[in-house]
Order: C-alpha cells, then sequence, then structure tokens
C-alpha cells in the first residue's frame, strides 16, 4: 500500500485515494475541430511507461483534490508530488 | 504420562506450573513456557504427522515457523485450526491436538500405501493425469484429492473474532534476536519512536536455543538487560507472538500478532493484523538451518541439529538419549557440544568436510566425541522412529557402518531468512562460500544485519545490529547521542568452510521438500523433461510450493538443479519469495469485516417503516432499498402487481432517498451544469428542473438526472443512486483541472435529504391539505421546483415523473424523513395510499419507456442510440460532444432502443436474452441485440420489454427471434419503447 504525500494533507495511506491515470495529457486545442486521430488519441491512448510516470491522483478520503504524483511505476518510489498549475518538477534520472 | 525426556534441569519452563494436554486423545504432561512440539518431545513422541503426498510417517523436525513436518489440528469443533505448526503452538493447559492426513490412525495409515505406489506419483503426476484417457482425470482427481492432503477446515462459522490495527513508526526492527535487539535498543536510545515484532514469547532469538555468553555472562541475562531498558523508552513498543509476514510498499509491513492462549472461556481477539507504516524497516529475521540431502533423510527422529539444540537449551528437553550429528559446517559441533553438555550421548559427528580442524571440532574431540571425517550418513533405519544411521566415507559406500541412535542432527549450514528483504524488492545475492544467498541490491527502506545478513557470529550481530539501528533512526531524522554499545561476545571461532549438502546416494528416498514430498529424484526427472527453468521445475514439481514456502528445502533444490543442469547455482536462478513468510488465517485478514461488517448498510430515514410493514429488500449499491410491500400471503410479483395499479388509478408513495445529490454553488454553476449535460440547460430559470444527460467524453451516456436551479448561481443535481459517488469526482476533475475559469463549489448532499416520492391521478389530492404550496397545474406545472412547508416541514418539492402520471418528489432534511413519510400516509389514507418498492417503480418506468443507466445503457450507448437525438444540443459545447461525430457512431450499425412485444401476450422474456433475425440459420446466429427490461406489465396487462438492437428503429413492426436455453425459441415484434400514455396525458393528473 503506497504512501502518497498529497500536496495539501501530507502523508496517507494510499485506500484514501482515488488514481487518474496519466497526468498531463492534453484535451486538444479547437477540441470540436480535431481531428479523428487526434481525438482518439486523447480518447485512448495512455502512456503506461516502464519507469518514471506523471499521474493524476485524488485525495477522496481526504481534501477532495486532484494533483500529481511522479511515482515509479517499477519501484513505486513516489519522488514529488505537485498541485494543478504547479510547475512540473523533473523526473529523476 | 512421565515427561520421560525433561532434562533435569535447565531450559525456560517454568517447572512449577505442569500444563495437561491431549494429543491423539491421550493425556500428556508438558510445562508452562512449552510449545506443543517441546512438550511432545519431552514425552518421548516424535511420530506426529503422516507426509502429503506418500503418507510416510514424519517427526518433529525444526524448532519454530520453519517446521515443515509436524502440521497438526488444535482445537475442536467449530475453533478447530488445521495446518498448526506444532512448533509455533504454544502450550496451554487444557490443549487438544490432533494429528491430521492420517486414516484409521497416525501409526497405522492405509493411505502410505501410496508411499509403495510412488514411482505412480513423480513429478508433474497431476498434469500427467490430464493427458489419459477421457475420464481418467476424474478417477485420478478423486483419488488425488483424498489421498493428498492437509488439515480440513472446520465446517462451522469461526467463532473467534479477529482485529486489525494500525502502527506507525520511525524504526520498524523485524526479530528481536541478538542483531534486533540491539538495534531497537540503539535506535530508541537515539529518541526514535521504535517498534520490535518478534514471533517469539519472549526476545532473544536464538540466544534463547543456545549457550553463548555476552561479557562473560549468559547471553540470555544480556538479553532481559536490554529488553528492561527498551520498556523504560517512552517511545520503544514490543509486539511478541507477532509474525511480520509481508514487506510492501513504502515502509509498510503486514504482520499478524496472536493472542495469549486461555484454557477458560474465549480470548478478546484470537488474531490481530497490525498494518505497520515504518520511515526504516531494520530487518533481523536471523537465519534458518539448512538439512541435508541423503537416503532416509526423514526418518522421524531425524531434525535440525539447530532444533535439538534448541530443544535441549531453551525446553530442557532431550530430543533423543543417543545422537548422531551430521554436518557439513562448523556450527553443528556447538550443536553436539550443547547436547553433549545437556546429557544426550553423542555418538558421533558424521562431518561430510574431509578435515574439520578448526577450535570446535577440536573441542568436540576433546570432550570424548567421536569425529568421522570425510564421511557421509547413508542410510536411516527404523519405521516410525529413527534406530540407526549407516554412515560410509564418501568415496566408499561399502565401508559401511551401522550406528545406533534414537536422534539424527542435521546441520548443513545456515540460510539468512531473506524473506520480507525480496518482498521489499530486495534482489539477493549467492554467496558461494557460505552456500547460500545473502542480500545484494538494496531494497527500500530496508536495512539487513545480523545472520540474516549473512553475519554469523555473535559479535558481529550485535555491532552490526547496534549501528544499523542507529544509522535507521538518524535517516529517519534522529540524532544518536548515546554511544553504540560496546559488548564482548565470546565464543569459540567457526571455521566458515561449509562442505557439501548432499550425500552419495544409495537408491532410497530423498526428500528436498519435506512438506509437499518432493524428492531430489523429481528434479532431476522434470530437468530431464525439459523443465530447466527453476520456475518451471518449481511448479511441476511443486518443490517450495507448500506452506514450507523454500525455509529449509530452497537451497537443497537448487543445488541439485545446479548439478542436473550442469550449471552454477547463480545461473541456476531463484524462485521468488512472495508474502505471506508463514500462513495467515482467513480469519485474520478478514478481521472485523465479516457478515453484516463486510460493507457499511446505508438505510434510509424511513427504512424503520418499511422493516415495520414487512417490506422484502434489495440491495442496490451500498443502500438496502424496499423492493415491495407483500401483504400476508402475497408473493413478491403479486404485491408490485397491486402496488403499480395503486399507482396508475390512485396514489402511491415511494423512498426515493437513496438518488444521488449534488448541491453546485458559485458565479460558475450555471456554465458548469451547460457543460456537463449534452442538452440545453443555460435557458433553465430558478424555479424549474431539467432531465439531463450526461456523457462520458467518449460520448457515451454515464448518468441521468434532474437537476433544478434554485436560485441564479444555486443547482440541485439529482444522480442515479449508484453513479453519485463517480458523477462527483468526475465534476470535480473537471473543475480542478480543467475549468480553471469557473468558480463551483460542490457538496454531496446525498443523505442530507430524505425524498418522498407521492405518483398517480390523486397525489395532489394527498399533498394538498398538507401544504402551503400553490399545487394547482398552472402553478406549479411539470418539470417546475417549489420551496414552501410540508406537513409543517421545510420542503423541497419537485414535480417530476418516472411513472408517467402526476407526480411530486418531496425533499425534507434528512432527520424529518419518517415524519414526512407518516404525514403522507395519513394524509394518504382516505384514497388508498400505497408504498410502492423498486419492482413497482422500474415496472411504471418501464410501462413509460423511461431508461435506467445500467439496464438500456452499458457504457456503449449514445443519446442517438437511445432515439434522444432530439434533446442533444446543437450549439453549444458540451462533455463528449466531439465524440458523437466519430465514424462509428452513427450508421445502421448502431443498436437502437426499441420495445419489443411478444406474440404470446402472457410470456416475459428474461432480462439480457439474444435476439436474432433468422432463428433456423446454422448456428452459431448473429445477434443483433438482447432485452436490457422485461417485466408483466399490470397496466398492459400482457409483457412488455425494452430491448437494444441492431438499427432497432428501422425495423418496426418486424418480427425478431429469442433463443431460449430452455424451451423453444420465442417470437416478439419490435415497437415502441413508450408502451403507457405516449401522447403524456396523464401527468397533470
Ligand atoms: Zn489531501
Amino acid at each position: 500500500m503506497l504512501l502518497i504525500p498529497c500536496p495539501y494533507c501530507g502523508e496517507r495511506a494510499e485506500l484514501e485515494f482515488r488514481y487518474g491515470g496519466e497526468a498531463h495529457f492534453r484535451r486538444p486545442d479547437n477540441h470540436l475541430e480535431a481531428s479523428d486521430e487526434s481525438w482518439a488519441n486523447y480518447l485512448f491512448m495512455r502512456k503506461n511507461p516502464k519507469g518514471w510516470h506523471r499521474e493524476r491522483w485524488m485525495h477522496i478520503a481526504g481534501c477532495k483534490r486532484w494533483f500529481y504524483v511522479v511515482r515509479h511505476t517499477v519501484t513505486h518510489r513516489i519522488a514529488a508530488a505537485y498541485k494543478v498549475g504547479d510547475p512540473w518538477p523533473d523526473l529523476p534520472a | 504420562m512421565t515427561q520421560d525426556f525433561r532434562l533435569a534441569k535447565g531450559g525456560r519452563v517454568d517447572r512449577d506450573k505442569p500444563l495437561r494436554f491431549l494429543f491423539d486423545g491421550v493425556a500428556y504432561d508438558g510445562l508452562a513456557g512449552d510449545t506443543l512440539a517441546s512438550a511432545l518431545l519431552a514425552n518421548g513422541i516424535h511420530l506426529v504427522a503422516r507426509s502429503f503426498k506418500y503418507h510416510r510417517p514424519r517427526g518433529i523436525f525444526g524448532l519454530g515457523l520453519e517446521e515443515p513436518n509436524a502440521l497438526v489440528e488444535t482445537g475442536i469443533g467449530a475453533a478447530v485450526e488445521p495446518n498448526a505448526r506444532a512448533t509455533a503452538v504454544e502450550l496451554a493447559d487444557g490443549l487438544i491436538a490432533n494429528s491430521q492426513n492420517n486414516w484409521p490412525s497416525l501409526r497405522f495409515d492405509i493411505g502410505a500405501a501410496s508411499d509403495l505406489l510412488s514411482p505412480l506419483f513423480s513429478a508433474g503426476f497431476y498434469y500427467k493425469t490430464f493427458m489419459g484417457p477421457a475420464g481418467a482425470w476424474k478417477f485420478y482427481e478423486w483419488l488425488i484429492r483424498r489421498a493428498a492432503g492437509v488439515g480440513r477446515a472446520p465446517d462451522l462459522p469461526d467463532p473467534d473474532r479477529y482485529e486489525h490495527s494500525y502502527a506507525h513508526t520511525d524504526v520498524l526492527v523485524i526479530g528481536a534476536g541478538p542483531a534486533g535487539l540491539s538495534a531497537a535498543l540503539s535506535a530508541g536510545r537515539a529518541g526514535a519512536r521504535v517498534l520490535l515484532v518478534d514471533d517469539q514469547v519472549e526476545p532473544g532469538g536464538q540466544l534463547l536455543n543456545t549457550s553463548y555468553t555476552v561479557n562473560g555472562r549468559p547471553a540470555i541475562d544480556w538479553v532481559a538487560e536490554a529488553t528492561a531498558e527498551l520498556d523504560r523508552l517512552p517511545d520503544a513498543r514490543r509486539f511478541a507472538r507477532t509474525v511480520a509476514f509481508g514487506a510492501y510498499d513504502h515502509g509498510y509491513v503486514a504482520c499478524v500478532e496472536r493472542a495469549v492462549p486461555v484454557t477458560q472461556g474465549h480470548v478478546r481477539w484470537r488474531e490481530r493484523i497490525w498494518h505497520v507504516r515504518a520511515t526504516e524497516i531494520v530487518l533481523a529475521a536471523g537465519a534458518i538451518e539448512r538439512p541435508i540431502i541423503f537416503d532416509g533423510n526423514d526418518r522421524p527422529g531425524t531434525m535440525l541439529a539447530s532444533a535439538a539444540r534448541g530443544y535441549a537449551n531453551r525446553y530442557g528437553v532431550a530430543s533423543g538419549r543417543r545422537a548422531v550429528v551430521f554436518a557439513n559446517n562448523d556450527d553443528a559441533y556447538r550443536s553436539a557440544l550443547d547436547l553433549a553438555e545437556a546429557g544426550v550421548e553423542v555418538a558421533a559427528i558424521v562431518d561430510l568436510r574431509p578435515d574439520p580442524s578448526g577450535t570446535l571440532p577440536a573441542l568436540a574431540r576433546e570432550k570424548g566425541i567421536r569425529v568421522l571425517s570425510g564421511h557421509a550418513v547413508v542410510g536411516t533405519r527404523g519405521r516410525a522412529r529413527l534406530k540407526a544411521v549407516e554412515a560410509a566415507p564418501i568415496d566408499d559406500a561399502s565401508r559401511r557402518q551401522v550406528i545406533e541412535c534414537d536422534l539424527l542432527a542435521v546441520s548443513g549450514g545456515w540460510n539468512p531468512a531473506l524473506h520480507l528483504y525480496a518482498h521489499a524488492g530486495g534482489k539477493a545475492a549467492y554467496a558461494k562460500a557460505l552456500a547460500a544467498f545473502v542480500p545484494g541490491t538494496p531494497a527500500d527502506r530496508m536495512s539487513i544485519v545480523g545472520s540474516a545478513a549473512g553475519e554469523f557470529t555473535l559479535a558481529r550481530c550485535l555491532a552490526d545490529g547496534s549501528r544499523a539501528g542507529a544509522e535507521a533512526a538518524r535517516r529517519a531524522g534522529f540524532t544518536a547521542s548515546q554511544p553504540s554499545l560496546v559488548l564482548d561476545a565470546d565464543e569459540p571461532e567457526a571455521d566458515a568452510r561449509i562442505g557439501p549438502t548432499v550425500a552419495p546416494s544409495r537408491g532410497g528416498k530423498r526428500f528436498v521438500d519435506l512438506h509437499n514430498d518432493v524428492t531430489e529424484a523429481d528434479l532431476r526427472l522434470a530437468v530431464r523433461e525439459g523443465y530447466r527453468s527453476v520456475e518451471h521445475a518449481k511448479r511441476y514439481t511443486t518443490w517450495g510450493m507448500g506452506p514450507d514456502q523454500g525455509k529449509t528445502g530452497n537451497i537443497l533444490g537448487l543445488s541439485v538443479l545446479s548439478d542436473a543442469l550442469g550449471q552454477e547455482v547463480p545461473q541456476v536462478g531463484t524462485t521468488t519469495f512472495r508474502p505471506p513468510y508463514h500462513p495467515v488465517s482467513f480469519g485474520a485478514l478478514a478481521g472485523r469485516d465479516t457478515g453484516d461488517l463486510v460493507v457499511p448498510l446505508r438505510k434510509t430515514p424511513m427504512d424503520s417503516w418499511h422493516e415495520k410493514q414487512g417490506a422484502l429488500f434489495e440491495p442496490v449499491g451500498q443502500w438496502r432499498r424496499a423492493k415491495a410491500y407483500p401483504k400476508p400471503g402475497e408473493s413478491m410479483h403479486h404485491a408490485a402487481e397491486r402496488e403499480v395499479k395503486a399507482a396508475r388509478e390512485s396514489v402511491g408513495l415511494f423512498d426515493a432517498s437513496t438518488l444521488g445529490k449534488i448541491d453546485i454553488r458559485g458565479p460558475g454553476a450555471a456554465a458548469l451544469i451547460d457543460r456537463v449535460y449534452c442538452n440545453a440547460f443555460a435557458s433553465l430559470k430558478p424555479g424549474n428542473a431539467r432531465y439531463g444527460l450526461m456523457l462520458g467524453e467518449d460520448g457515451m451516456l454515464k448518468d441521468d438526472g434532474v437537476t433544478a436551479r434554485l436560485g441564479p448561481d444555486h443547482f440541485h443535481m439529482t444522480t442515479t443512486t449508484g453513479g453519485a459517488a463517480s458523477v462527483y469526482v468526475w465534476i470535480e476533475d473537471w473543475l480542478q483541472t480543467e475549468w480553471l475559469d469557473l468558480e463551483v463549489y460542490l457538496t454531496s448532499v446525498t443523505e442530507q435529504w430524505a425524498v418522498a416520492t407521492l405518483s398517480g391521478p390523486k397525489a395532489r389530492q394527498v399533498l394538498g391539505p398538507l401544504t402551503d404550496v400553490d399545487l394547482a397545474a398552472g402553478a406549479f406545472p411539470f418539470m417546475a421546483f417549489r420551496e414552501g412547508r410540508v406537513a409543517g416541514l421545510p420542503a423541497r418539492i419537485f414535480r417530476v415523473s418516472f411513472s408517467g402520471d402526476l407526480s411530486y418528489e418531496i425533499n425534507v432534511p434528512a432527520r424529518h424523513g419518517l415524519a414526512l413519510w407518516e404525514a403522507l400516509m395519513e394524509s394518504g389514507r382516505p384514497h388508498g395510499i400505497t408504498p410502492y418498492g423498486t419492482e413497482a417503480l422500474h415496472i411504471l418506468r418501464a410501462e413509460k419507456g423511461y431508461i435506467v443507466v445500467g439496464h438500456e445503457t452499458d457504457g456503449t450507448i449514445t443519446p442517438y442510440d437511445l432515439g434522444y437525438g432530439a434533446m442533444v444540443a446543437k450549439k453549444k459545447d458540451y462533455l463528449g460532444r466531439r465524440s458523437l461525430t466519430r465514424s462509428g457512431m452513427t450508421g445502421p450499425d448502431r443498436k437502437h432502443l426499441v420495445g419489443l412485444l411478444t406474440k404470446d401476450p402472457a410470456r416475459v422474456l428474461p432480462m439480457g436474452a439474444q435476439i436474432v433475425e433468422r432463428p433456423s440459420e446454422v448456428r452459431p446466429l448473429p445477434m443483433i441485440g438482447h432485452v436490457t427490461s422485461s417485466y408483466m406489465s399490470p397496466t398492459m396487462k400482457r409483457g412488455i420489454a425494452m430491448a437494444l438492437v441492431k438499427n432497432g428503429r428501422e425495423r418496426m413492426g418486424q418480427t425478431v427471434y429469442l433463443p431460449m436455453l430452455d424451451g423453444p425459441t420465442v417470437a416478439a415484434e419490435i415497437v415502441s419503447h413508450v408502451f403507457y400514455d405516449p401522447e403524456n396525458q396523464r401527468r397533470d393528473g
């Protein structure tokens, strides 16, 4: 069970959170005019990397805020957590 | 019975506290401080079990959790615990234990015939039976399930209680041996919160089982002093009887604590799971002695040398009168010396090494113990108990000598207990000198010390433990101000050299995994049959897959594979240790989450009324909802039929409190509502409500519900009962991460409001006398919302309808729900008001053709599929809009919502039934849709169904077919899904 550092509440156990998948995938600008391909890409394609991953979490049993976490998908190490609008921290080497 | 093998003195048992217990129905005496195993041995009992596959007689082999043989059943009736290790069962007065896996008795077990048939049960036997003639597997399965086995689970509910607790600590130390205890002490001295867990009753680890000294005094005295100091520290805690069974992410370690056994009445809890979250972990789990592979190595009376030493030192028990020690390392000589010191005659030490010449062998020889160097045990004699061993020089089996003995103490070196290190992500490295795996790559937040790290001298255990504890405290943010412990452990120096772990074979049975009855021959056969990967060989033979989990058999199996494959052990690889380290009962894992506590039951404010009326309930999400209110002698279906009739002809009352409700406020509220619904909402005026369709970004219907505008910046949104939480999270997601331009505040108010729905032509007459709101159709039209008082209670009334008839949804603060309900029932009495449940609700809405998300939708259905295209806004943007124009979202392949009328009006189609065009075609028939809702309609007086059918709207009037599992195919006609009042003439009453 992960220990997730909510940027608003501090470290809490994973069971207080809801996972939201990959972070920062962009809704196409002028989305109503987006090509079928770029729209499908936005809807369905996610990275699923082996390694560092920026992802979305919501502190559902706490402050109910969505935020971002940099987590390693193999070791589960968490390098950073940051708020919506914060500058993106670098991925660890 | 007398304890003939209890030593005259010594041990940590309380000789003033005799305890009586039963094993296989025979009463024996033991002492407080005994385990079941030590008490049995004190009474000369070695044979305690029959093996898993061959039913071979087996004796006590180990001293603790590593025991592969002595699995017994404890307790009686519902409290039976199968597969308890006798070596880990704390003796209590009145304890009842029984052997398992034998019939009719332990001494005479018919299943032992399978030992004679053992060539049949070779490696992969299980899989090979799949290949036999058809039907053979059925017979073999019956045979295998009867023959192979361990204990039987009780078939009564467990009467005991199990708990879960949480613990947070700076430093978690696993293992209270010399390394762990000194680690805990130095971390504690630095001021860190320390938690020390250990599976034994008292701290000390191997110091309890051995005769070491610290600073010139018995090491156990140091244990007492260190423990006393630790207990004085305000932030240090110790959990005894607690096994750390799994190390997970981010310092999370799961432990299970067992209660102090009681003999009278019940324990408050029997086992307790500790969810420990630690900043730093010091793993001091010790090491497990390794056996040696030799012919007949499972004869009762054969045990680990460390176990024989432990029974003598800790429990004051001689495991035999005359012992042979079979060794490949110096530490075995300590066991031999301790046995001799305790008064056991050591007939010989058989050492696989050609020249054991260090201090310890010299000491043994000084004591007059015969050392047969370069020799191996090549056979054992006896059946239910060892009578003699056969020893021979390694290179000359013909010079065999028979040594009479009743105890064979085996030592093949030590395996560091790296299980939790592996759980935490560590990758072990092979240390050839130790013939064992030691920690390799670092594991997250974990340091490994003492013999778990392959450091087998007491001095190193003490010094490394102390240093690791201080470092862990420092990493957790504490400064070690006290000097670390300075201790002098004087011990004879051991020669680190380890001999081979496999003795020469003379063709006898040689077990690698005692628990699963896996032999050296099985592993070699697996390799010959092509299972060259260590993971494949493991699964094919089941080596290491039983409760043993490789504790005693891991390295032995690897050395066999290494030889068979002609590869070094590191090239052979190793299997993966996974939690749990030690079996954990389902009771403990479930904790209090059993019965009614599995899932919290949500009840509406009117629930007690429904219950008093004898309502039938059904679960909806976590809610329980009244399904129908049958009168005495009435079936659920008859009740629902009566309730539907009342709601159509006079008036019904429905508890709709479970509807999801979200209060939405803020200057951006109107814009938000307009973006999340695909139909127009901007034009909605305060005081009015509208039915909305919510799509996912993929354009599929996600949820639906009525939303009312309470004020310019204030909305009351309703969602489906099951969708409340996910809709809330979804909207928050958009607000917080995409629509930062909107200032809106969402509050889940599902449980703040009780909702009673009056429905039927008489609804106005029932509500009128109770309220100050003008109910005239002109003043309070369909889809309007009013605030006022009902029965003196503050209320919000919505004129919406889910039945097609005149309806009022009356919301009051939850605490008034029951009062509202009772007032409505009272007011409705002259009109024959009838409470109706969810079954009638579903019939009413299906008659009217209203959809239910999850019935008529399944995540692949758009508003156009449902025939709601006219509702979809053309001008505004909303979530999911772009997807509605993707290819595949329109065209003749889409399924449309339609109605179905069976040719036989009495026929009610099963929900989910598949629809085909031509039933006589060759199977498999192409399926063009399925039934989504289906009921016997009391209003239409016939069966009605809703269905999703490919291009359904173009098939009106067509006949389609529904093949049934249990009868002839049913024909039905495609019609409109609105069966009742398609002109909406009934909704004003
Ligand atoms: Zn939070």
